[in-house]
């Protein structure tokens, strides 16, 4: 890993969910810079990567706004302020103190030296959804891997995919043609994908060019010293199967976890970071947690909430940011963001 | 108050009050069970996982396909697994028994 110069900024805000987003906004408007750090390789949370189609119905004055425009308005408003976005990488170490400043290092070797830092990490950094299996780690990364980089990896291999989502069906279709062969392990008949590719996936099929298991579950792995030659399926009524497989592809999802975050010494409780609910602040000075990931007497896990709980960290962080000078408070409505927010369809919705 | 009878994953069996109208997450939940149920119940994940006790699986609400398509993305599921944040608790519940997966 390279590690670049460090970069400077007022705050780090960790996570680029919906609170995230508007966490830049507040700051903003109180003149504060901010750097934004995310594990996934777009802007959203969960609103993006699990939901971005559905509904939401409690957000005040959007009667219903379906999540992933909920996030292209929120990119648009904090658009504005200019946020220096680093996607794609984890916030794996946090070193500093509230009087010295905070140094914050991703797992891409980005470097951010900030005045204070908010945390806004929703239920953690996403992953992929491993599979339970014994001796898992020793054929992670070779023989068991959760997305495909290139097709070519997978010439002449036998590969096993397990999964029902689109996923699995989409890698099904688009391996049958370099793979040796191709299994799809799933645990129903029915696949939860566009008709269109499980339609091809089923002519493949019924030509023999895909196998597919159903309706069976994994159950293990067989190899040899990080060498994998078959995969174990269980059926439904308990009876087992061996599957001839090079490489295995467990497509179920995304999981969250809190990760390095964890050892940070926030003050964390059953996934949670304790908080003062006045301050949004942890129990390690100058670092704050908004969202879904706070805890504190009466808190609501509500967008709005979130919402709300970035606002009265952005004043914390600007006390930390701007050492003595007085915060000068106006509305938007007289004092709108700084550069003309660019015209979004997306808000129109 | 309709009871609720939950097996831990050391084998533990309690009978816990259960309000009618929660969820069989949040009455986990507020007995200090490790549910996680990131969603709250709006389907979007499947950290609610539980086994219900064959004899209750019919008596049950019908599985929505919503549902069964968090489901698949649960490991080790069994013939009665649910996302317990569909279960609403009620008087016909009265006695249900779940018990907590291992994995």
């Amino acid at each position: 890993m390279t590690v670049s110069p460090p970069l400077t900024t007022d705050v780090v805000i960790i996570g680029a969910g919906p609170v995230g987003l508007f966490a830049i906004f507040q700051c903003g408007m109180l003149g504060l810079r901010a750097h934004v750090v995310d594990t996934l390789d777009t802007p959203g949370g969960q609103c993006a990567a699990l939901y971005p189609e559905k509904p939401i119905y409690d957000i005040p004055s959007r009667p219903e706004v379906l999540a992933g425009d909920l996030i292209a308005g929120l990119e648009a408003q904090a658009r504005p302020f200019d946020p220096v976005f680093h996607l794609g990488q984890t916030v794996e170490t946090l070193e500093g103190t509230a009087d010295e400043g905070f140094t914050v290092t991703t797992s891409a070797g980005t470097v951010i030296c900030a005045s204070a830092v908010m945390i806004a990490a929703g239920g953690g950094s996403f992953g992929p959804n491993r599979p339970p299996l014994d001796g898992l780690s020793a054929y992670e990364g070779h023989a068991v891997v959760y997305s495909v980089q290139r097709k070519e990896d997978f010439r002449d291999r036998r590969v096993v995919i397990a999964g029902g989502g689109d996923s699995a069906v989409d890698w099904a279709v688009a391996l049958a043609d370099v793979a040796a062969s191709v299994a799809v392990v799933h645990r129903r008949p029915k696949f939860r994908a566009a008709p269109d590719m499980v339609a091809r996936m089923t002519t493949l099929a019924e030509s023999g060019r895909i196998d597919l298991v159903t309706p069976y579950q994994l159950a293990g792995l067989d190899g040899d010293g990080g060498a994998l030659s078959g995969v174990l399926v269980r059926h439904t009524d308990g009876s087992s199967r061996r599957l001839e497989a090079d490489i295995l592809l467990p497509l179920f999802g995304l999981r969250m976890d809190l990760g390095p975050l964890a050892s940070w010494g926030l003050g964390i409780d059953k996934g949670h970071v304790a908080v003062n609910p006045a301050t949004l602040e942890t129990a390690r000075p100058g670092v704050f947690a908004i969202g879904d990931i706070t805890h504190y007497p009466g808190k609501l896990k509500l967008i709005l909430c979130g919402f709300a709980e970035a606002a009265m960290a952005a004043h914390q962080v600007f006390a930390l940011a701007r050492p003595g000078e007085a915060l000068h408070f106006e509305h938007s409505t007289s004092k709108p963001p700084a550069v003309p927010r660019p015209c979004n369809s997306a808000m129109a919705s | 108050m309709p009871k609720l009878t939950v097996t831990d994953t050391t084998g533990k069996t309690a009978t816990l009050d259960a309000r009618t109208g929660l969820s069989v997450m949040e009455t986990l939940r507020s007995n200090g069970y490790p549910v996680v149920g990131e969603c709250e119940g709006s389907l979007a994940c499947a950290t609610c996982h539980v086994i219900v006790d064959p004899a209750w699986a019919d008596r049950l609400p019908e599985i929505s396909e919503k549902e069964e398509d968090m489901l698949d993305t649960v490991f080790d599921l069994t013939a009665t697994s649910r996302l317990c944040c569909q279960i609403i608790m009620g008087d016909q519940l009265d006695g249900l028994a779940v018990s907590l997966p291992t994995t």
